[in-house]
Parts: structure tokens; sequence; C-alpha cells
């Protein structure tokens, strides 16, 4: 009994010191007490990161955590629009100088097809070191430290921090050129390779000759790739390397602000390359090194991440100029300050939306998206339609900010369709109708919450060569009405099926109904009304919708193969050019036989030529007027339904400084700001413990107990008698 | 008793195959390797050449079961079948196709899924027991009734009910401990303790009825007669005589789980952030890494065969009667 005792009263402090702490900070706190009043930022992961290799990903919640611990050369002005390269690494934004076949430089107005090579020299600024990391460490003597590890000194080791020893060195030219070379590695999955194959001189055959070296090393031996020349890319000098590319490709810039360009020290992929590494989960896969404000310190997939700041970061200020009206906003409050603010960002596993929200509306995480959920209780909508942020947000001080996304959602016809597809005008007018019909302000308004731009042509708001207002409008979907858009009413549709030989959703010839057929791979709750709703709109043209609603990889099997007929598709940009997105509907770019992104196998000579054109231009008049001629040639046939383009929601709390929506960079943690005393008041007075109902119920069952004890007690009495 | 014990062992050999064979075969039925390398190499710019490198790399380029191109054994012994199901009996478990070690990972996340099944478990049994006694004592009283409707009520109500409602009401409502996360050492009790209490209270409908019912069968015994008659209190022989008794069948149910614990709850873990191996199974099935699932499945059939020898071992221990042969 006195053992039993023992063990309640040890609980009750367990849970009494566990849950308050002591210290009568709230007790849904779900961080340490020490860090109430740390600058430190509160963020999550919904999936745990599969690549933390610049060489290697390519994922929206990898970049995350990457492009704050890497520099690649170049990087995007954090206020400025349109998006605007700026240097990170470099000394400058490199300018290409232009070669022909025989190696004699080019004027810069040379033409595109006269152009065999392109040539960026990219100059690093002296002085960047690495973050402090084992790799780099050294004996007194100089030589490296862990680079040639025994079996018996590795036994000791189970995670990174087990080795004490760290050092670093400054970033040079060299690595630059390594992680270029890196790309084409027998080992490791480039998602760029293949593409960047295509223009980086000799990376094809590179990719070959690594595979030889690799293969008659042995598999799991360490191939020096440094060895082995790229004429695509080499050094200069210490700080300056050379990348030449096939023909006129402006868009290389924009490759350079990616992790994919960001430098990897040789030694640390030594390290990480020795015998018994891969077994403890110690790989360059999951302990990134690099310069940036951040090095990665705890790295938990399974729990939790953590970035804190690097000691040797070189420094780097806050923009001290902007765009009208972020002075007012307070987006140059910090101008010219040192970066980065804050000192730690601790990433937590949230796999589920809800316990994320309610975190977030507690004040444990300082940022939010909004999910369809949410919604409602979120966001009301103004009197001219503009989303606010709601009672409950404007209550705890939460900020709204909306931005259109760099993105295109669209449903796509199978231009090798006998129905749907081709060039003849009873196709084409058919996918007019078919566009007309399909009502995307509805499908805004019913399943996304008003949260999406109905699209006017592939190329989205903030990338050049969209066009606001009326010259932007797709005429053959839209008429401008009383200085608006207005969707053609579905007479015009109807009347373009019957042109198209289809009368009431019928052939004219057979007398069949016109039976169409959707793919797509859904599996979300709100699939089914969505799926319901498109068969509706098909129905306004009394044309039936066959869904063939599959898995992702089926889905993907017949878009490779060209059996869909009719397809949802979507594209994020990976760069701010017109090009990454126009190239989906260029016709050497077709998924069928090519293996492209032109989804919808679409193919027009015309659209073609003024692509080539198009794309190794500079951004002027003369390349806004051509590609202005190639969404009305792409509009006029209509492969696609252009769809939408997504309005991200995001939210901050009041102690969160310096949000500024930005849909290319993703090393903006360095410009974030926050309030931690303010965020511990806050999280205190939201997070009092209410504890009368536990109380009430207690009682509650004491009292229904009452009657069973006493009946008990009766019925041992009873018995004793 | 030992050649009991090794004679399970061998029969679990051919069982395990199966359950290998089963998932192979259930698992490529969905998905192809190149369906399983798009997965993991994302849908943009991926080449057929990435596609294959992939699978390379990570030995999915071989035929599935039979490999015509080769002679001999290797016709069988070069397959994907067999280069990654060998390895398993001797809980090798490889590498996820993310290049993670799959033992590691299962090492460090069998923890926190203990974590929380454990106390679930013997918390629920307690709770479960005394509830289902209670039950008994005042049969056909109203106490009985109602605990019999509350417990109708309690099986009725979905699991993710319980932990959207538990985490609305104790954790936003009420503040009491934090929504989701997880910690190591004493300050994961914190995080612990509201999927612990959701885990009992969602057991207790069906578990308290079961337990009932098994009481209420002991009950009417002669032995329980005698006890009476010997002037024990109620108290005494049900806790003492009846529960002793009745120990068979709630060992069935409960030994045969607890190997189990370590796999962890699915939904529990996902909702509540607990870095376990519940979770675990469920991001690998949704991204298609065949090398965790069949590490999982596997680790599941071990676990339940040493759970079925378990329990057999048990009855011995409680009920000398039982002899094993």
């Amino acid at each position: 009994m006195m053992l039993m005792k023992r063990v309640c009263l040890s609980l009750l402090a367990l849970m009494c010191y566990t849950l308050t702490g002591c210290d009568g900070r709230p007790w849904n706190n779900p961080y340490p007490a020490g860090d109430d009043r740390s600058n430190i930022l509160y963020s999550s992961f919904d999936q745990r990161p599969k690549h933390l290799d610049p060489a290697q990903s390519y994922v929206e919640n990898e970049y995350a955590l990457i492009a704050q611990i890497y520099e690649p050369p170049l990087q995007y002005d954090y206020l400025k629009r349109p998006y605007t390269l700026i240097p990170l690494a470099a000394s400058a934004v490199p300018k290409a100088v232009y070669l022909d076949k025989t190696g004699k430089p080019l004027p810069e107005n040379a033409a595109a097809g006269d152009i065999a090579y392109s040539v960026y020299d990219i100059t690093i600024r002296p002085g960047i070191r690495y973050q402090p990391h084992p790799a780099f460490a050294r004996h007194a003597d100089g030589s490296p430290r862990y680079l040639q590890l025994t079996p018996h000194e590795l036994d000791a080791v189970t995670r990174l921090q087990d080795f004490t020893g760290r050092g670093t060195r400054e970033l040079v030219a060299q690595d630059y050129v390594y992680q270029i070379k890196r790309l084409a590695h027998p080992r490791l999955e480039s998602p760029i390779f293949g593409l960047m194959s295509e223009y980086i001189v000799g990376l094809k055959a590179y990719a070959e000759t690594l595979r030889k070296a690799q293969a008659a090393q042995g598999r799991d031996a360490f191939l020096d790739i440094a060895q082995f020349p790229l004429e695509g890319a080499t050094l200069m000098d210490r700080y300056t390397y050379r990348i030449k590319v096939y023909g006129k490709y402006p868009q290389l810039v924009y490759w350079l602000a990616m992790p994919f360009f960001a430098p990897v020290a040789q030694e640390v992929d030594r390290f990480y390359a020795q015998r018994g590494m891969a077994e403890k989960n110690i790989s360059l896969d999951w302990y990134p090194v690099g310069t940036g404000p951040y090095m990665l310190t705890v790295n938990n997939p399974n729990r939790q991440m953590v970035l804190e700041r690097n000691p040797n970061y070189h420094g780097e200020t806050y923009p001290a100029a902007g765009m009208p009206g972020d002075r007012e906003a307070g987006l140059l409050a910090d101008a010219g300050k040192p970066l980065p603010f804050i000192d730690k960002a601790v990433y937590s596993l949230e796999k589920e939306s809800i316990p994320y929200w309610n975190k977030f509306l507690q004040g444990y995480y300082d940022t939010s998206g909004i999910s369809s959920d949410n919604f409602d209780q979120a966001v009301r909508v103004g009197l001219q339609g503009e989303a606010e942020a709601g009672e409950l947000l404007l209550a705890k001080g939460i900020r709204l900010r909306t931005s259109v996304g760099a993105d295109i959602s669209y449903m796509g016809f199978n231009m090798l369709d006998p129905v749907v597809g081709g060039a003849g005008e009873r196709a084409r007018k058919l996918r007019q109708a078919i566009s007309i019909a399909i009502d995307y302000e509805e499908l805004i308004s019913i399943f996304r919450n008003g949260r999406a731009l109905a699209a006017q042509g592939p190329i989205p708001p903030g990338i050049f060569g969209h066009v606001d207002g009326q010259d932007g409008v797709n005429p053959h979907v839209y008429d401008w009405v009383q200085g608006k858009p207005q969707r053609k009413s579905i007479e015009t549709a109807r009347r373009l099926l019957v042109e198209a030989g289809y009368p009431n959703g019928r052939d004219a010839q057979t007398g069949k109904p016109l039976l169409l057929h959707f793919d797509i791979a859904a599996s979300g709750p709100d699939d089914k009304a969505y799926l319901d709703w498109l068969r509706k709109q098909f129905a306004k043209l009394d044309l039936q919708l066959d869904i063939r609603n599959t898995d992702f990889n089926r889905f993907q099997e017949k878009m490779h193969k060209g059996n869909a007929q009719i397809f949802q598709w979507g594209w994020n940009a990976d760069y701010p050019d017109p090009e990454n997105f126009l190239f989906m509907l260029y016709g050497p770019n077709a998924k069928v036989g090519k293996n492209g992104e032109n989804a919808a196998n679409y193919s027009n000579p015309e659209f073609d030529r003024l692509f080539e054109q198009m794309k190794s231009m500079d951004n002027g008049p003369e390349r806004q007027a051509i590609i202005s001629r190639m969404v009305e040639t792409v509009r006029h046939d209509a492969p696609w339904l252009w769809g939408l383009h997504r309005k991200k929601f995001g939210l901050s709390h009041q102690w969160y400084h310096n949000a500024q929506p930005h849909e290319m960079a993703n090393n903006t943690l360095k410009y974030i700001r926050i309030d931690p005393v303010l965020r511990s008041r806050m999280r205190a007075e939201w997070n009092a413990p209410v504890l009368w109902p536990l109380i009430a119920l207690l009682a509650l069952l004491v009292i229904s107990a009452a009657p069973a004890v006493v009946s008990y007690v009766r019925r041992e009495r009873r018995a004793a008698k | 008793m030992m050649a009991y014990i090794a004679r399970r062992i061998l029969y679990a050999i051919p069982i395990l195959i199966g359950v290998n064979l089963l998932t192979f075969a259930l698992f490529f039925v969905v998905n192809k390797p190149d369906d399983m390398a798009r997965v993991h190499l994302g849908v943009k710019h991926v080449t057929p050449q990435a596609i294959e490198k992939w699978k390379t790399e990570r030995g999915y380029d071989k035929p599935l079961v039979f490999n015509s191109s080769a002679d001999g054994a290797a016709q069988f012994t070069d397959t994907i079948f067999f280069r990654k199901s060998v390895s398993l009996f001797v809980f090798d478990f490889g590498r996820s196709d993310d290049g993670r070690d799959i033992g590691l990972d299962i090492r460090e996340r069998m923890w926190p899924s203990l974590a929380i099944a454990l106390p679930v478990l013997l918390i629920g049994l307690l709770t479960n027991i005394t509830f289902a006694l209670l039950m008994a004592f005042f049969r056909a009283t109203y106490i009985d009734v109602w605990g019999v409707v509350l417990c109708v009520v309690l099986m009725s109500i979905s699991g993710l009910f319980y932990i959207i409602g538990g985490q609305y009401l104790i954790s936003k409502l009420l503040h009491i401990v934090p929504v989701s996360g997880y910690d190591t050492g004493l300050q994961a009790f914190k995080f612990i303790l509201l999927p612990v209490v959701i885990g009992v209270v969602s057991g207790i409908g069906a578990g308290s009825r079961w337990y009932r019912t098994i009481f209420l069968e002991e009950i009417g015994k002669d032995y329980v007669r005698t006890a009476r008659a010997k002037g024990l209190s109620e108290l005494r022989v049900l806790f003492y005589h009846v529960l002793k008794n009745a120990m068979i069948p709630i060992l069935t149910g409960v030994v045969v789980v607890l190997p189990l614990l370590f796999m962890g709850s699915l939904i529990m873990e996902s909702f509540f952030g607990i870095p376990g191996l519940g979770s675990y199974t469920i991001d690998a099935i949704n991204a298609q890494d065949f090398a965790v699932v069949r590490a999982m499945v596997f680790l599941g059939s071990v676990l339940y065969i040493i759970g079925l020898m378990l329990t057999d071992i048990s009855y011995t221990l409680v009920d000398p009667r039982v002899r094993l042969g």
C-alpha cells in the first residue's frame, strides 16, 4: 500500500513538473522552458525531407532548409518586383560572352543562330568561410583529422556530433566547379542532370566517363570526380570559374540562384563517403555543409530539424530599397541592418493540419497557411471581394498576406487524340466550346474559397510576358464587359459545338452522343464533389464525361504513353522567365516520344519558331511582342483550358516581422525578425490552463460512484449479518 | 517446452517466407519499379535515363522473381525478390529508398511507439478490468445497465473523433497539454499524456464489455459460491478468485499484442506528431518505399509469431493443467 502511495505521489509530482515546469508558463507549451524568450523561429514540416544534398534536392520543403545553408552564386532581391537577381556569393551577376563555332567572341547583340557557345565567368567574393564541420578539422601538423577514419574510430560514432573536432576553410571557386561535376555523378540522381546535359558543354559525356570510372573502381569506392575535367565547368583562378553552355541560354543565370549550383567542398564529400558512415545515416544527403547564414545542428527527420546561426557567416545586410508601399508596410524598418536576425529556427514534424492550426492559434508556430477546413474561421471576404483576416485572427493580431503563385493548374487536351486533338478546325472548335463551358470562376469560388485567379493564358502574373487588364484577356473565352472579363455565354459555346459537328453533344455524322474521357489521379476528400461538378460543366453542352480516376502511377503511365484524352496538370515556376511556362507548349518538348514537359503534346510550327526566337531574347518590347503572338496562337488553338493560378494566403503573428511573400527565393529566413518577448507574453495570455471542467468532471464521477459505494457497503453489512 | 519453442520457430520460417512473398506480390501488383522511381524523382525534368539510374542504384533493375537471362541458381537469386528478401531473415533491413538505414530508423522510432503503447495497454487493462468487475459486481442494477450503455456508446465513436475531440477539448480549450509533439526523457510525459488518455478511453468500451462477459461467466461457477460461503468479501472474491480464473481469455488477448506494441499506432502517431513506427509505416506506404514497407511487414509478422508463442507459454503459467508438448 505504501509502495502504491509512493508511485502515485511520484506520478503526480512528475505531472506537475513536466506540465508546469514549476515556473508559471503555459502547460501546453511544447517547447523547453529555457527557450521562451529566445530569438527562435518555430515552424514545421509535414513530410520528412528525402534529400538535403543540393545536387539531388528539388522539393519545396527541402529547399526551406538547404536554401538557408548553401549559397549559390546568385539570389533574388527580397523586395524588388519583378523578381531581380542579385549577387550572393558572387561579386556580380555574370554576363554571357558569346562565341562562334571556332571560339571567336561575338558581339552582345549577335543573332542567336550564330552563337555556338555562351561563356559565363563567375567570380566569388574572397573571405567567405564554411560553417564549422569535422570534414575541415585538422591535426596540429595540418593533415586532415577525419578523412581517413579507421573502423575502430567509426565504432565510437553514432551521430555527426560525436566528431568533436571542427574546422573551416575559405570558399573557393573550385567548390562550385566540383558541385557542377556532381550533377553527373553516377551515384547521385540529380533531377536536372537531363536538362543541364543539354546545355553544359560536355556534361553528358562526362557522366559516361564517371560511370565507367566508378565501375572500374568498384561501386562503393570514393570516386574523385575532381580528377576528371569537364569542359563546361572549369576553374579560372582561386575565386573565378567558368561555365560554358551550348548556344545562347540566358536562363542559366536563374539556375545559378538555385541550390543545384551551390558549392560543395571536396573534402566534405570525401568525409561522408568513408566506409561505415552511410550505415549511421551520416551522409551529405542528411548533413548539409555550407557557407550560408544557418547550419543544420539537429537533424532528426523523424521529429525535429534545427537550424542555428552559422558563426562563420560572412555577413549581409537587409535590403535598403524596395517597392512603393514597402516602407509604409514596415518592410524597410530594418534596412541596412546585419543579417540574419534570428538565432535559431526549429522545424517540428507536424503531419496533420488540425494540430498545426491549433498550435498556430496558440502562438506556438509563428506562421501558417490556411487550409480549406480553416478558411471560414480565418478569412472574411470584404465588400470589394478582397480577402481580409477574420475576427478570430484580428483579435490575436494575426496578419494576412496574399500573393499569386508563379504557377498554373490547367486542364489539357491530348493533341494526339483523334477526337479532341490535332490542328483541325473541328477539334479546335470543340476545345474552344469546352473552354467556355467550364466555368473556372465558379470552380474557384466553390472549391478554392476564392483563392485563385482564372488564367488567361500560360503565363502567370509576376512573370515577364503576362499582361493585365483588357489586353491580357483571352478573347476566345472572355468578353471585356464594364471593365472586367466576363466569360462568354453558353450559347456561344453551343454554337461552336454545332460548328464542330456536335450539335446537342451528338456527332452530326453518326448521331451518337459524344463521350469524352477525363483522366485524373484524385483521392482527396473534395475530389468527388469536384468531379461531379466537372460532369455538370460538360453537361451544359450535352457532352458526356467519363471520369477515369486512377492512382498516381497509372496516371503518369497514361500521360507518358499518350493514352489520356483530357487530363489535369500543373506547373510551378523554376525561375521567373516566360520560357519556363511557354516551353510546356513547345513541340519538341512533347511528353509522348520525347519525354518532355509538353503534357498536351501540342505542336504548332509557328509557335515553335517563335519560342526558339523568344527563349534567347532579353526582356523588352520586342520579346513582349513575340510572347503576345505566341500566347494568342495557343489561345486560338486551345490545347489547354487555361485553368487557374493559385492565390497563396499566409498568416503571421504580430511578433513576426519582414514577412514578404516571394515566389522564387527560398533563402528568406535570414530576413525574418521576431519579437520573442512579445511572443512569450501573448502565449502566456492565450494559454492559461482552464481547470474547472476537469474538477467538475471529477466531482461528477465521485457523485456517480457514491450510490455504488453505499450499495456495496450495505451489501457487505447484509452479508455479515 | 524447449522442443515446443524450437518447433514453433521452425514453423515460423515458411510463414515468414509466405508473408514476404505475399507482401512482394501485393506491392508489385500495384507498383512497378518505374512507378517507384517516378514517385521518388518527382515529376519535373525526369528522363528515362534518370529512372533507369534510380532503379539500378537500388537493385530494382532486375527481374521480379525469375531471371531468364541468368544461368543456374542465379535465375532465382539474381532477382529483386531474392535480393530484397534474404537479408530480412538475419534482420538486415537494408536501406530505404531515400538512402537511410532502416534498422537504425526502426531502433530510433520504436521507443516513442512504445512510450505510447505500453501505458495504453497497462492502464487500459487496469481500467477495463476494474470497470468490468464493477459492472459484474453490480450486475442487473442501474450501474450495470448504464455501464453497458456507456460501453456501447464508447465503442460506437470513431477513433479519429477521440483524437480530434481530445485535442480540441484538452489542448485547445483547456490548455492542459500540448496539442502535439514529442520530446525525450521526462519532457516526453506532457506529450504522451493525452495520447495515452485517449488510447485508454477509446478502448474502454470494447475491453470492458468483453471482460464483463468473461467475469459474469466465471461468477456463476461453483468455486465462487464456495468462496462466498466461506465468508470472503465480494471484492476479494472478484479481484482474487474470479480474476485469477478469468486470466486465460484475458491473456489470450493481451500477450499476443505485447510484441506488436513496438509497431505503434498509425493514426494516433500521425495526429500527435509522435515519431514512432506507425507513422513510419504510413509514410513508407505513401512514398511507395518498398524497402521500408517489406521491413515493417516482416517485423510485424515476426513479432506476431513471438506473441503467439508467448501466449502459449503464458497459458502454462496461469493454468497448471496446460502442457506444451
